[in-house]
């Protein structure tokens, strides 16, 4: 191989991966993975502040009804289910589905495994444009006749089904589909790629047992996604017929709706909680998985320690993804299912508490004994620990058939799904951007400023969801806009405003990690190329990684990813790229 | 330190033109190529491509999946019909126009051979690239049958035929609305159809632009290779559409 430099391979190198130029193609129209990553990122930046500012809202109308947001007017209670239909979708596609894999992941999986760049980076950027504009016309639900839908983020029919439903159920709900819809395909496209890519361009020595859990997790995040996506598609494409084109696939006769008799017939509501959960169940796991690879990769990296069990950890991804696609009735017990369905789905979505405990017991024993660097991205891995099994807890509980029928549709429910999507998975979203700030900018972070920034939202928002679970218990419904309008609520209003007060202080939080980012971009220390002395590819290469991710060489793996403390070696961490370990076993 | 093969992947001469153009990325993958010869990085990128075509035809075949559940969802279940108070099995099967739907299948079947002759016609020219590039050697000048014209004929002619069945179930009073029935026969085939239209669309581009712009055989020979493997999955498709509106009836 030492001779191909006779082939004239210099020039041609910088042919084939030809760096672009001008701003357009370096920039906004780019096929370079970093950049389409860094833009998923900054979607999903924009998004969760948007998400955030409406949850703010909900919160100050719950405490303070009558008063009126600044720019914003009167919330009425129909505004209010439009603040949290647009809130979950918004949270749920646009940020937990987007920066975890289409922002991280595109941005560290080929360098991670040594390619230069994904399998197909025109389809890359075709995905990144599609998610952008179906992000566009969901916001554009806001401005039009009738303003956004209100149905939920689950678009439940006949609600959703018929436009004279509500306001915003006409031109709103029309946007809203069309935005999932285009976000299905541009993911479906992404998944087509990070699969392609993880399957056949990891370079040389890098088996699929060498590559770092970051990668697994991506590769079966993007197979859930092509199996899942292609459904929630199918349900929208029905769903678009039914209210525009006359058909009955979810509408069932006889309804009376504001005074008109719809004529539709025969269609099943359930149809569309069938449809609508065989996605929506394995795409929570699509929102968490992304967080648990880079969990493990930063418990393993600032404990010093290999993490604990490598293969456990990639066959508990695996089962967490296959048994997520059999667990979709969970969410369906209280729509009139018959107790022996229940019962399978409730041990089925018991059966995932199995791997999920095997990884979190795998985290403690990567930790136990470590020479543990409690930096910024470290914190927010442990925090993540702790929010997962916090968040995950009362998943068995709501598993139980017999236990949801009374905290069904409560906040016991919103909690659960907070506490692990609305925390954990941010952390990792959070984890992550500490974590590779200074491959991909050159600078370090801020520490003090992260540190504080992990503290007041570890704190705020367990101050924030962990009371809900009481309110749950206690029978406080869901998609309530109003704690005035039933006695029994009243006594909870001293905790709903200690709940708002802490939302309201960890939004701030926030805003020192915005100033630390774009502070850090222009400002920061500069950054060596292997600042947190890890282990991966990543970290081989120049900070910021040049456009063909390797300086026109080809890195050889020859190590496993997490070789750290390895004994007999000075060092107390060896690159996948060093001479291999002395008695390697990968 | 750290091991960097001095191996650099040598991409392949194609289109003749600069740095300009679409970026084609024929990487050879680390620990490939470099051979001199254009068969492994042409394999591999071979691979890479229909890789990538079968796992987005997972996607695809996962949409269609989620509709043939609802459809037989839909058939077991009935509407509630006021006046007896009870649920009503309103399922109304189709009589489909099967003249039509069978030339339709003849077509597509069709265009599955022709468009297979094309691949192998596409394969045979690449293999023989390396020798007739010798001096002195002529390859046989018999010009090749227009394989991929014909596919796009027999493409244009199934879609035709689709749409001339929907007409004839409209005049039979069917329409999408109508009753569940024949609202399960326009999503299905719809769908099926607008997938088609994506692969004609590819047909056009290989049997236009790439027939005469693209010098590079092995290149033709990659997207031939991706358009007819996703005909055939289309064929297939269709097939086992037309089994399920036709047995489950």
């Amino acid at each position: 191989m030492s001779n191909s430099n006779g082939h004239g391979a210099g020039a041609a190198v910088a042919h084939a991966h030809a760096a672009p130029t001008g701003f357009i193609r370096k920039y906004i129209f780019s096929k370079d993975h970093k950049v389409i990553g860094l833009q998923y990122y900054f979607l999903a930046l924009t998004a969760v502040w948007v998400g955030m500012i409406l949850s703010l809202f909900m919160r100050i109308h719950l405490v303070w009804p009558n008063v009126p947001i600044p720019l914003f007017g009167e919330i009425k209670p129909e505004t209010y289910l439009t603040l949290l239909t647009m809130h979950g979708t918004i949270m749920v596609f646009f940020v937990l589905t987007t920066a975890p894999q289409g922002g991280f992941g595109n941005y560290v999986l080929p360098i991670q495994i040594g390619a230069p760049d994904m399998a197909f980076p025109t389809l890359n950027m075709l995905s990144f444009w599609v998610t952008f504009l179906a992000f566009v016309a969901l916001i554009a639900a806001f401005f039009v006749a009738g303003g956004a839908p209100l149905g939920g983020w689950t678009a439940y029919a006949p609600l959703s089904a018929i436009p004279l439903a509500g306001p915003g159920q006409g031109a709103g709900m029309d946007l809203w589909i069309t935005s999932i819809a285009l976000f299905c395909i541009a993911s479906l496209l992404g998944a087509l790629n990070f699969i392609t890519t993880t399957l056949d361009l990891r370079a040389k020595g890098m088996t699929l047992m060498r590559m770092p859990l970051t990668c697994w997790s991506w590769f079966v995040t993007a197979i859930l996604g092509l199996l899942a996506f292609g459904v929630l598609l199918a349900a929208g494409v029905l769903l678009l017929l039914d209210r525009n084109l006359g058909t009955s696939f979810f509408v069932p006769g006889g309804l009376n709706v504001s005074g008109v008799v719809i004529k539709h017939k025969g269609g099943s509501p359930l149809l569309w909680q069938h449809l609508f959960w065989f996605f929506g169940h394995p795409e929570v796991y699509i929102a968490i998985l992304p967080g648990m690879g880079v969990t493990s990769q930063i418990l393993s990296t600032f404990a010093r320690k290999p993490i604990f069990g490598y293969k456990a950890m990639v066959y508990a991804m695996m089962a967490i993804g296959i048994l997520g696609f059999v667990v979709w009735g969970h969410h369906m017990f209280m729509s009139g299912m018959s107790p022996y369905s229940a019962f399978a789905f409730s041990i089925m979505t018991m059966a995932i508490g199995v791997p999920s405990a095997i990884k979190t017991f795998n985290w403690l024993g990567t930790l136990w004994k470590g020479k543990i660097r409690f930096v910024s991205p470290m914190l927010f891995a442990i925090g993540f620990v702790s929010l997962f099994v916090s968040g995950g807890l009362s998943g068995p509980f709501l598993a139980q058939p017999a236990l949801d029928i009374p905290l069904h549709d409560t906040f016991f429910v919103v909690a659960h799904f907070h506490l692990i999507m609305g925390v954990a998975a941010i952390f990792g979203i959070f984890a992550a951007t500490y974590y590779w700030f200074p491959k991909m900018f050159g600078r370090m972070m801020n520490e003090s400023l992260g540190r504080i920034h992990f503290f007041i939202t570890f704190i705020g928002t367990y101050a924030i969801f962990m009371p809900m679970h009481y309110e749950g218990l206690a029978g406080r419904p869901r998609r309530y806009s109003s704690l005035d309008v039933v006695q029994f609520l009243h006594p909870m209003k001293p905790l709903e405003l200690f709940i708002t007060v802490a939302a309201i202080l960890t939004i701030a939080a926030q805003f020192v990690f915005l100033f630390n980012l774009f502070w850090s971009m222009f400002k920061g220390k500069k950054a060596s190329d292997n600042p947190w002395e890890a282990t991966t590819l990543e970290w081989t290469t120049a900070t910021p990684p040049p456009h063909d991710n390797f300086g026109g060489k080809v890195p050889v793996v020859n190590n496993g990813p997490y070789e750290y403390g390895v004994p007999g070696v000075a060092r107390d961490y060896v690159m996948q790229t060093d001479p291999p370990v002395p008695a390697a076993k990968h | 330190m750290s091991t960097f093969s001095p191996t650099i992947t040598e991409p392949k001469p194609r289109m003749g033109g600069g740095g300009g153009g679409p970026v084609s990325r024929f990487p050879g993958g680390g620990g490939g190529g470099g051979r001199g010869d254009d068969s492994p990085d042409f394999g591999e990128t071979l691979r890479r491509y229909r890789l990538g075509l079968a796992v987005g035809l997972a996607a695809v075949l996962m949409l269609f999946v989620s509709f043939t559940s609802a459809y037989i969802v839909r058939q077991g279940l009935g509407t509630w019909d006021a006046q007896t108070q009870t649920y009503v099995n309103d399922w109304r099967p189709l009589s489909l126009p099967m003249g039509l739907l069978m030339m339709n299948t003849l077509f597509i079947l069709a265009a599955s051979f022709t468009i297979e002759m094309a691949r192998r016609t596409a394969f045979q020219a690449a293999v023989m690239a390396p020798v007739v590039a010798i001096p002195g050697i002529a390859a046989e000048k018999r010009s090749p049958a227009p394989w991929l014209p014909l596919t796009l004929l027999l493409g244009f002619a199934f879609l035709i035929g689709q749409w001339m069945a929907w007409k004839e179930l409209a005049r039979r009073g069917f329409y999408l609305a109508s009753n569940p029935s024949s609202s399960f026969f326009y999503v299905l085939t719809g769908m099926h159809g607008l997938h088609l239209i994506g692969g004609l669309i590819a047909l056009l581009y290989a049997a236009t632009i790439v027939a005469f712009r693209t010098r590079a055989l092995e290149r033709k020979r990659i997207i031939v290779d991706i358009t007819a493997w996703y005909w055939h999955f289309m064929a297939l498709l269709w097939l086992y559409i037309f089994a399920l509106l036709k047995f489950e009836a």
